[in-house]
């Protein structure tokens, strides 16, 4: 019945509720982050690394409620405020990987063209709704173009990696990236409006996703799944994160498309997803001598580090919606 | 009014494009009177550095620009005198002034400065040696703090020619302030303060 009534919700209204509901769990966040920090400083024998634990969890709650105020306005400001922020995210996190890779100057044009052509132009087409050029403007035209401005310098040293780490940047952080703003684009069967939606709906799997994982893997982690690549990333808190989060995305049905149980399938998706992206991107960062992307967004480290499970999960959300809900 | 919103304009355009963040190294940002000395390989190098200055720090600190780049067109004046505060030299040494005259008078009001002791821009990662004004200003003003700056990843983000930069993270690494002895040779001196640069890479 309660259920019921959330679905007759106009979008806007659900919007709020939604909104509403984020700000709630943020404020409980908060809450367990004073009253723990109040608990530890009663501690006659202070411990460094639960201090440690506790900084950085205040930190990224309080940078979350950052995010979450960016992503309301961009919302509130239509199609247009989501894909400039989506083009914006893809600038900074394209800035944080061609930082990390070491490309040479005969690539300068290139990667000029990369950031102040590209990523407009492909992000105007997700505006203009051209889904055709959207979908091959990187991976053909670019794939091509890039390196052929490159090899005008006639530097051959290290000519194939360097073209190679290029496209995958640009495949990673503005490609895959845009695949969520995409979803705008779509025509959803009896989903009409309400696009918006669907794309606060995947932002906030793969985003408590990460989250529950990391909750589930401090307080019960003990197995490490991959310690070499990303030894934050534990069994437990993959399993309960991952099936928490899938409960929550079958309870959040009534803002997609999708039945309930269509809902958990997706969320299980978007959950694999991410946390493969994640192990990915770790793989890369730590290939290219980092252990963190940049220092963007406190507690959580760069922009990457907040995108890595978002680049991996949307596209392929992005193309199981379009194969099976558009006519 | 203007100057201060083209200030923070520029500054806010400064952190999209290279991010400028501060690094201190072993030191900590201080108030008394400075000469930072930083390596030189593009046309954002003053920019960077002084966007990374905490406010109060930046306020008084003025970079050093040649009068042949920053001098000529009405933008760039505008930039350099109003927004930056910046000290103009002349690049071309003449017989009848010395160029370092200007800079004197700047250490002589009690600002700090912001000098590239390489003189020019250079595409690579490590300063070149550096030329003997640096040594001439600690000289007459030994009391003021000599801190070594490195600038990294701006020799890729605009060289020299280039007509677009590249966006990469900036990190600006400030060093502990090197000391000044009197009885030290010029030559020897300047190697010492390049090094101290080096060290920050």
């Amino acid at each position: 019945m309660f259920a019921q009534t959330l679905e007759t919700l106009s979008p806007a209204h659900k919007f709020y509720w939604l909104i509403g509901g984020v700000a709630g769990l943020l404020l409980i966040a908060s809450a367990i982050g004073w009253l723990l920090k109040s608990k530890l400083a009663k501690q006659a024998v202070p411990n460094e690394k639960s201090q440690k634990v506790l900084d950085n969890l205040v930190a990224r709650v309080n940078a979350w409620w950052v995010m979450v105020a960016v992503f309301a306005v961009a919302f509130l400001a239509g199609k247009i405020g989501a894909i400039l922020l989506f083009a914006a995210i893809s600038y900074f996190a394209l800035r944080e990987f061609m930082t990390l890779t070491p490309t040479r100057a005969g690539d300068h044009r290139a990667l000029s063209l990369a950031f102040f052509l590209l990523i407009p132009l492909h992000y105007y087409f997700i505006y203009i709704e051209w889904y055709a050029l959207f979908t091959i403007l990187i991976p053909v035209y670019a794939f091509l173009l890039m390196p052929s401005i490159s090899v005008l310098a006639q530097d051959t040293e290290h000519f194939l990696e360097r073209a190679a780490k290029i496209q995958w940047g640009v495949m990673i952080c503005v490609y895959c990236i845009s695949h969520a703003p995409a979803l705008l684009l779509l025509e959803i069967s009896s989903f009409d409006g309400q696009n918006a939606l669907l794309l606060f709906y995947f932002m906030l799997i793969v985003q408590l996703s990460d989250v529950l994982q990391y909750v589930f893997g401090n307080l019960f982690g003990k197995t490490k799944v991959a310690p070499i690549v990303s030894p934050n990333k534990t069994l437990e808190g993959l399993i309960g994160g991952g099936f928490s989060t899938i409960l929550i995305g079958a309870a959040m049905w009534w803002i997609t498309p999708f039945t309930p149980l269509q809902s958990a399938g997706m969320a299980a998706i978007i959950v694999t997803m991410g946390f493969l992206g994640g192990l990915v991107m770790s793989a890369i960062k730590r290939s290219l001598g980092a252990k963190d992307w940049g220092n963007m967004i406190r507690g959580h480290g760069g922009m990457m580090d907040r995108m890595d499970s978002v680049s991996f999960a949307a596209p392929i959300f992005f193309h199981l919606t379009r194969y099976f809900f558009t006519p | 009014m203007i100057v201060s919103i083209a200030r923070l304009g520029l500054i806010g355009l400064v952190r999209i494009l290279v991010g400028a963040q501060a690094r201190w190294v072993d030191a900590a940002p201080m108030e008394t009177q400075s000469i930072y000395f930083t390596n030189h390989t593009s046309h954002l190098d003053t920019l960077a550095l002084w966007v990374a200055l905490p406010a109060q720090i930046r306020a008084k600190t003025r970079p050093v620009a040649a009068r042949d780049y920053w001098g000529h067109g009405a933008i760039k004046r505008f930039i350099a005198l109003q927004v930056l505060n910046a000290v103009l030299i002349e690049r071309e040494v003449s017989r009848h002034s010395d160029p370092l005259a200007p800079l004197l008078a700047a250490l002589a009001q009690g600002d700090s400065l912001i000098i590239f002791p390489e003189g020019t821009r250079r595409a690579q990662a490590e300063p070149n040696e550096f030329k003997g004004g640096l040594y001439h200003l600690a000289e007459a003003f030994p009391q003021v703090k000599l801190v070594p700056v490195y600038l990294d990843t701006l020799h890729r983000s605009m060289p020299k020619g280039s007509l677009l930069p590249v966006p990469l993270i900036c990190t600006v690494r400030f060093g502990g302030a090197i000391q000044f002895e009197l009885t030290e040779h010029k030559k020897a001196f300047l190697s010492r303060a390049r090094e101290a640069v080096l060290q920050l890479i």
